[in-house]
């Protein structure tokens, strides 16, 4: 039966359904609604809700909880993040699943509230220190956004890692029909036989940790991080593929600036431009092989990366592309949100520099 | 004859890495003996630093964590909270608790979160080579206080003790000295109070307990020891802080 | 009567036990053990009278009191 709910507190419920017993915010816009109604919500399921005094201890709270085995996660947006970014660097050492929401705004600095995509290099790259990734997922809609939280402690679980959902101000901020699924039986969620739950003592005490004083000790933890990773890749991928068939002109966009470019696509072919759109749902594991496949196609001229931010995903796309095709960009910035009709006008412009097929 | 005195089973096998005379050694036997005293085997979260007391999770006989610097009061409240019937406690050294980790110990005791705390004040940074620490006397040598420490340049040490009493959420607040049997005695007190607070739900405990450093003071074992009795007792006065 | 054993392999001669006891019945030796340290010895066992001060003053837990 569907709901009409904001973003954020869709993403919460999602979040309780999908089994989260601990939560650990603090106030930031535009995500205030998660914590607010984590507030109210987590003592009801009989679950933990704390506002931390920082962002930082917030996250080391995730870490406190997340080493005894429960679910736990926390909230915040790109500043907030930030500030969180070694306690995501331990959280990946110690293999401690959790899960992250960024709702992304406008930066650097204290910079906006309104909506951005500029945190995909922190997120998907790393902003902490040493190698590591999380699992991170765009969410387009409020829905998807529902539905990958819904499963995303299994995720974080079954890999042992930290999930990032990214969404942006305008995905926590608007209100859009909804589908909530079912409780989680928390009782059918596996034993974690690694998580300090107090009970051990001697030979099966368990210890976690991220220090490995000896090189040849921390560089096999790489290795078996980097090993998981390449688990993600094989089996994670997510993503949506929109009129790609006959398409000279592929926009590669993620989030809701993924529903804008779909309007945008729509436009170009009213006037005869055979656009298309690739639409990542994992950031990390980046979907590259969908996209070199189109830029194999003979009728695919060029690719149009579109984002709230000065070009960051763009890289990732030009990876995958490899030189076969012409790759542009076009992005808004500062909270500003482009038209359909501006993402047209750009994608018309690739168009006619690379000469199209009709 | 019997044994009358022996290593307590809530520390592992593992020898201490501490430098000669350094009395984490004694507060990590403290610590494992209340555990014991309130038989909480088997029922133990414990929080390691980062610092010298970071192998921590090598030495006690229960599940360990080890957390970011600063970091053991958040970790251990998201452990208690989400594990209340477990014993919980965060052992922290002064620069993890007094100057990172301020704003966490702050909150923590702000929040009265059922734990224990053992803060280990050396008045140094011990395991990264001897810089100055929030605690530092005045006039204290260090590698970053070369000419010993000046208010002008390098501020006032910072009485923990003192300030978390201000503060309603701590039930138990005690500053205790590792410097001879009789202070080591009564830190045993206090720290098995402390546990004792924890088990009965009482609330937020801290033991403070002015320790050694021989290796970074550039003094031996018995003359640390002296120096804490002497020197740091005059800044840090030993005593109940706060006790409901 | 009693005595004390010292685990003269972990023991770092850092002297605490020495400084402690009432008796002045442990001294440092002068063979070094596997960690190097000069490790602390019990010269005079007989005058022992299991205070356990020593041990209670060990940051390495290397002394076992009987009485």
């Amino acid at each position: 039966m569907k709901e009409l709910m904001k973003g954020n507190e869709a993403i919460a419920e999602a979040a309780i359904r999908g089994g989260c017993r601990a939560f650990f915010g603090y106030p930031i816009t535009p995500q205030n609604e998660i914590p607010e109604y984590m507030s109210v919500r987590m003592p009801a399921v009989g679950g933990c809700f704390i506002q931390a005094e920082s962002e930082i201890s917030a996250i080391n709270m995730v870490y406190g909880a997340a080493a005894t085995g429960v679910r736990t996660m926390t909230s915040s947006s790109s500043p907030g993040i930030s500030l969180k970014q070694e306690g995501i660097s331990y959280l990946c050492g110690a293999e401690l699943p959790c899960v992250i929401v960024n709702m992304v705004r406008g930066g650097p600095g204290l910079g906006g509230i309104q909506p951005a995509q500029s945190d995909y290099f922190q997120t998907v790259k790393g902003g902490g220190h040493g190698d590591y990734k999380m699992l991170v997922y765009g969410p387009a809609t409020v829905q998807e956004a529902v539905d990958l939280m819904y499963n995303a402690f299994d995720k974080a679980d079954k890999y042992r890692l930290p999930v990032t959902i990214l969404g942006d101000g305008m995905l926590g901020q608007i209100m859009e029909a909804v589908e909530m699924p079912e409780m989680k039986d928390l009782t059918k969620i596996p034993k974690k036989n690694w998580a300090t739950d107090g009970t051990g003592v001697g030979e099966n005490r368990r210890i976690i940790n991220s220090l490995y004083i000896d090189p040849d000790v921390l560089e096999s933890v790489n290795h078996r991080l980097f090993a998981t990773y390449e688990m993600l890749k094989k089996d994670e991928i997510l993503f949506e593929e929109y009129k790609l068939e006959d398409a000279e002109i592929i926009i590669v966009a993620y989030g809701t600036v993924a529903r804008i470019s779909k309007s945008a696509v729509e436009i170009l072919r009213q006037r005869g431009i055979k656009a298309g759109l690739i639409r990542p749902i994992t950031l990390f594991p980046f979907p590259s092989t969908v996209i070199s496949t189109a830029a194999h196609k003979e009728c695919v001229k060029c690719f149009l990366t579109v984002e709230l931010s000065m070009g960051q995903m763009i890289e990732d796309v030009k990876l995958a592309v490899n030189g076969k095709k012409t790759t542009a960009f076009f992005g808004r910035v500062g909270g500003n949100v482009m038209l359909p009709e501006h993402i047209a006008e750009a994608a018309e412009q690739e168009v006619k520099k690379n000469g199209s097929c009709i | 004859m019997a044994v009358v005195f022996k290593k307590s089973n809530m520390l592992t096998d593992v020898p201490f890495h501490y430098c000669p005379g350094c009395s984490h050694g004694i507060a990590h036997r403290l610590v494992a003996e209340a555990l014991e005293e309130i038989s909480a085997e088997g029922n133990v979260i414990g929080i390691a630093p980062v610092g010298c007391a970071v192998f921590a999770y090598n030495y006690f006989n229960c599940d360990m964590q080890q957390v970011a610097h600063g970091r053991a009061p958040a970790a251990a409240t998201g452990a208690k909270r989400t594990h209340p019937e477990k014993i919980v406690f965060a052992y922290q050294g002064d620069g993890d608790l007094a100057s990172i980790g301020t704003a966490e110990i702050i909150h923590a005791a702000a929040r009265g979160e059922n734990i224990t705390v053992i803060f280990i004040n050396n008045a140094i940074y011990g395991m990264t080579g001897g810089q100055m620490a929030p605690t530092t006397l005045i006039g204290q040598k260090s590698t970053t206080s070369q000419a010993g420490r000046n208010v002008a340049l390098n501020g006032n040490p910072i009485r923990v003790c003192e300030m978390l009493a201000t503060l309603d959420g701590p039930v138990y607040l005690e500053r205790v000295a590792l410097c001879d049997p009789q202070s080591v005695m009564k830190a045993k007190k206090a720290t098995r109070k402390a546990f004792e607070n924890q088990k009965s739900g009482k609330g937020f405990s801290l033991v403070e307990m002015l320790s050694t450093c021989p290796t970074n003071w550039g003094m031996t074992a018995v003359d640390s020891a002296a120096f804490v009795k002497n020197e740091m007792t005059k800044i840090f006065p030993l005593g109940v802080f706060k006790d409901i | 009567m009693a005595s004390i054993t010292i685990n003269t392999a972990q023991c770092k001669g850092c002297a605490l036990c020495i400084s402690a006891c009432p008796k002045n019945i442990i001294a440092i030796g002068t063979e070094s053990n596997r960690g190097g340290y000069f490790s602390a010895e019990v010269v005079q066992p007989s005058s022992c009278i299991g205070c356990a001060r020593c041990a209670i003053m060990c940051p390495d837990c290397c002394i076992t009191v009987m009485k």
